[in-house]
């Protein structure tokens, strides 16, 4: 099972290595993880998917108040909270296939941001299933890169 | 230089101190937390430190003679006091030589403020002389730490740094400070209290009344309950409420190794402690209890064996400060309760007595015990040659009970802990949870330090006791009258059970003498080293004993002088401790002969 976990900290120095030392300590998978400063520039998020079953993640939120450092720790249930992940793919293009992945990007309102003569970089913001589903399509085409920010989340 | 002692309470509210620098700040504020005497080897990133603290006749400053043995003795010292216990040492290797008693105080939630001198902060990163990243080497092992990259930052830190380590579930912190920061002067803010962003920090954890009642309600519906009480009952002070509570209750107690003296030994409730070699009585009582109350421990492997089978008809109640620890290793906690313990069994005594609760009728369950008791008690054969527990007894016997007894890791910690009897905490001092050979004699001398009205004695192994044998040197210039008495059977004892257990009796390297001439009571030609010697380069009085006709008047002798002292007691290698429950399996499977 898949969760979504949003951890507040203070933006101090080695307070990344702290949490993401107690995911891999105690043998806690993450899936994807993500940290940025919040509007309040004293303090980041750190969103982060893990798989795990109930009690391993009950275990991982009660681990994580624990660290000093730690604010406030969300675990998201389904339907929760507002999930985005923000993707750049650098995808094969020739003349000849151009024109077609340009056309799949608008269907997926994605844009392109980059173009060079034998590829372009497309950028896409969505749901999991929509991340999922443009990069199957692009697939036949051949993926050169791939960045990806990890899912971000906000309770509604 | 006659040295005097403050309190943290005469210092009520901020203040602003005079011009000085960060290293005066640092004793500055060691004094405000009431610390009272420091062990601290001082090195090239530290010596600023040490400049200062030479200048304070408020701290008494201990010279370990390896850095492992300050802060084992640190933490020694906060085993015996519930203080915080604090260590010092340069950077580099002085700081990784900190390492184990910062891992041993995580294990065993033991409060330590381990202090490092870091290089000057223009060189971090650098692979500076004797720069080591010692705030990223201990994340995994401590409750918090601190790289101190601004001066004025220390009084702050300092503060929160001993309020960590002192308050919930109790634990380790770093603070490392580089050299240039120790130098900066400034005029440092004092602060009365602490500020947390985490509410987690300074949260007051404590049980509901309904939880309580709960307790109590399956307590009055129990058959065959059994009071299962780790360390938290010492580190929360809790354990007059709990001997009051078990009492009023009638219900049996087993402790951990860690709770040993959480309640008394020679009570008629006490089954004494259990677990891997804990008494045949106390593991069967929580085998087939139908209710477990676990009041402030965590379920570790050497207390359950096979999880899945610990305490399998029970319903389990687990009471504990730190909510990770409900549902962590036993997944079938019916009631999970996150509280101090000392406020909960305050509180369930409370209830308890305004509901005139009356206990259970357990008439079959006590006699069941009381049978138990009576077959298999800790025993062991006589022999012709001294058994290391017949030592121990004599020990316990001579002292009337009343020594502090700390040990080293191995068979002689078992033994110590089956053959004398502790009815008060922090009477037994010994590295639990990792297991730290080389434990003893340091944490002996911390403990003297802190109780010198007590006798004071190391049970120790010949292994464990070579680990930090340099310590000797420490006891004999400081003038610390912390004793040893070493089980000494010439192999490592414990490692050596298994493999007669387990491993068909092959030494691996367990041999710690010359093999083609292996030193035992019958070969007394062949033991090695010489412990009295070495005592005697030291400084330190030492005596050999082989003939269990001398046993007593040699330990007597020991106990009657009054400096440092090494008792060398000859043993077989041959004796196991026992009984014992193989690692991983279950009651069943207990090992009795």
């Amino acid at each position: 099972m898949r969760h979504t976990i949003s951890v507040l900290v203070e933006n101090k120095f080695g307070v990344l290595a702290r949490v993401s030392g107690m995911f891999s300590g105690r043998g806690f998978n993450i899936d994807s993880l993500n940290v940025a400063p919040t509007h309040d520039a004293s303090l980041s998020r750190i969103t982060a998917v893990l798989k795990s079953d109930e009690a391993a993640l009950d275990l991982c939120i009660k681990q994580l108040r624990k660290l000093i450092n730690v604010v406030e720790v969300i675990d998201f249930k389904e339907g929760q909270a507002v999930a985005r992940e923000l993707i750049l793919v650098k995808v094969k293009a020739s003349a000849q296939s151009r024109s077609e992945i340009v056309q799949i990007a608008d269907i997926f309102r994605a844009k392109i941001v980059n173009l060079a003569a034998d590829n372009l970089i497309i950028e896409l913001t969505g749901s999991d299933d929509k991340v999922a589903a443009l990069l199957g399509l692009l697939e036949p085409f051949g993926i050169l890169e791939l960045a990806r920010t990890g899912r971000l989340a906000l309770k509604r | 230089m006659k040295k005097t002692s403050t309190s943290p309470a005469a210092f009520p509210k901020a203040e602003i101190g005079r011009e000085m620098k960060g290293a005066d700040a640092v004793v500055e504020c060691l004094i405000r937390e009431g610390v009272d005497v420091i062990f601290a080897y001082p090195g090239g990133a530290s010596q600023e430190l040490h400049q200062s603290l030479a200048r304070t006749d408020k701290i008494r400053t201990i010279l370990p003679r390896h850095e492992q043995g300050g802060s084992f003795a640190a933490e020694g010292y906060s085993r015996v006091t519930g203080k915080v216990g604090v260590c010092m040492a340069t950077s580099g290797p002085g700081a990784t030589n900190l390492v184990s008693a910062i891992a041993d105080a995580f294990m065993d939630s033991i409060p330590l403020v381990a202090i490092t001198g870091q290089v000057f902060s223009k060189y971090i990163g650098k692979m500076a002389f004797q720069e080591t990243d010692f705030y990223g080497m201990t994340l995994p092992i401590v409750k918090h730490s601190y790289l101190v990259m601004d001066v004025t930052e220390l009084p702050r830190i300092f503060k929160e740094a001993f309020y960590l380590a002192r308050s919930g579930r109790p634990g380790p912190v770093v603070i490392d400070i580089p050299k240039d920061v120790q130098q900066a002067k400034f005029q440092p803010v004092f602060p009365a209290a602490v500020e947390f962003r985490s509410t987690y920090a300074t949260a007051t954890q404590h049980a509901t009344d309904d939880q309580l009642k709960h307790v109590l309600a399956l307590i009055a519906d129990a058959k065959r309950p059994v009071l299962y009480a780790g360390g938290g009952i010492i580190s929360a002070e809790a354990h007059q409420e709990l001997k009051a509570f078990a009492e009023k209750t009638n219900v049996p107690v087993a402790t951990t190794l860690m709770g040993l003296g959480g309640f008394p030994e020679t009570h008629p409730l006490s089954m004494q402690w259990f677990g891997m070699h804990g008494s045949a009585y106390g593991n069967w009582a929580v085998d087939q209890s139908d209710l477990l109350l676990c009041f402030g421990a965590r379920f570790d492997d050497r207390i359950t064996g096979d999880t899945n089978k610990f305490a399998a008809g029970a319903k389990i109640v687990h009471i504990d400060i730190d909510a990770s620890e409900h549902n962590k290793n036993v997944k079938r906690i019916l009631l999970p309760i996150t509280s101090d313990i000392k406020y909960a069994l305050t509180r369930l005594n409370e209830i308890a007595a305004a509901h005139k609760f009356s206990p259970p009728d357990t008439k079959v369950w006590h006699a069941q015990i009381a049978t138990w008791k009576k077959e298999t008690p800790f025993r062991y054969e006589k022999s012709k040659h001294i058994v290391p527990q017949e030592a121990v007894k004599v020990l316990y016997e001579l002292t009337k009970g009343d020594a502090i007894i700390v040990t080293g890791v191995g068979q002689h910690q078992m033994w110590a802990a089956q053959f004398y009897r502790f009815d008060e905490p922090r009477r037994y001092i010994s590295s639990l949870g990792l297991g730290a050979m080389g434990f003893g004699y340091p944490a002996a001398l911390g403990a003297k330090v802190a109780r010198p009205d007590k006798q004071v004695i190391d049970i120790d192994g010949d292994g464990s006791f070579m680990m930090n044998i340099q310590e000797l040197a420490t006891a004999h210039i400081e003038k610390i009258a912390a004793k040893a008495m070493i089980l000494n059977n010439q192999h490592l004892g414990m490692v050596v059970q298994w493999e007669d257990r387990f491993y068909g009796s092959v030494r691996g390297n367990t041999i710690l003498g010359d093999e083609s001439n292996v030193g035992s009571p019958d070969n007394l030609g062949g033991l090695y080293p010489d412990f009295v010697k070495i005592a005697d380069g030291f400084g330190v009085k030492g005596r050999r004993v082989h003939q269990k006709s001398e046993l007593r008047a040699a330990i007597q002798e020991m106990l009657d002088h009054d400096g440092p002292y090494v008792l060398d007691v000859i043993v077989p290698y041959t004796e196991h401790v026992l009984p014992m429950i193989p690692a991983g399996k279950t009651v069943k499977d207990m090992i009795l002969k």
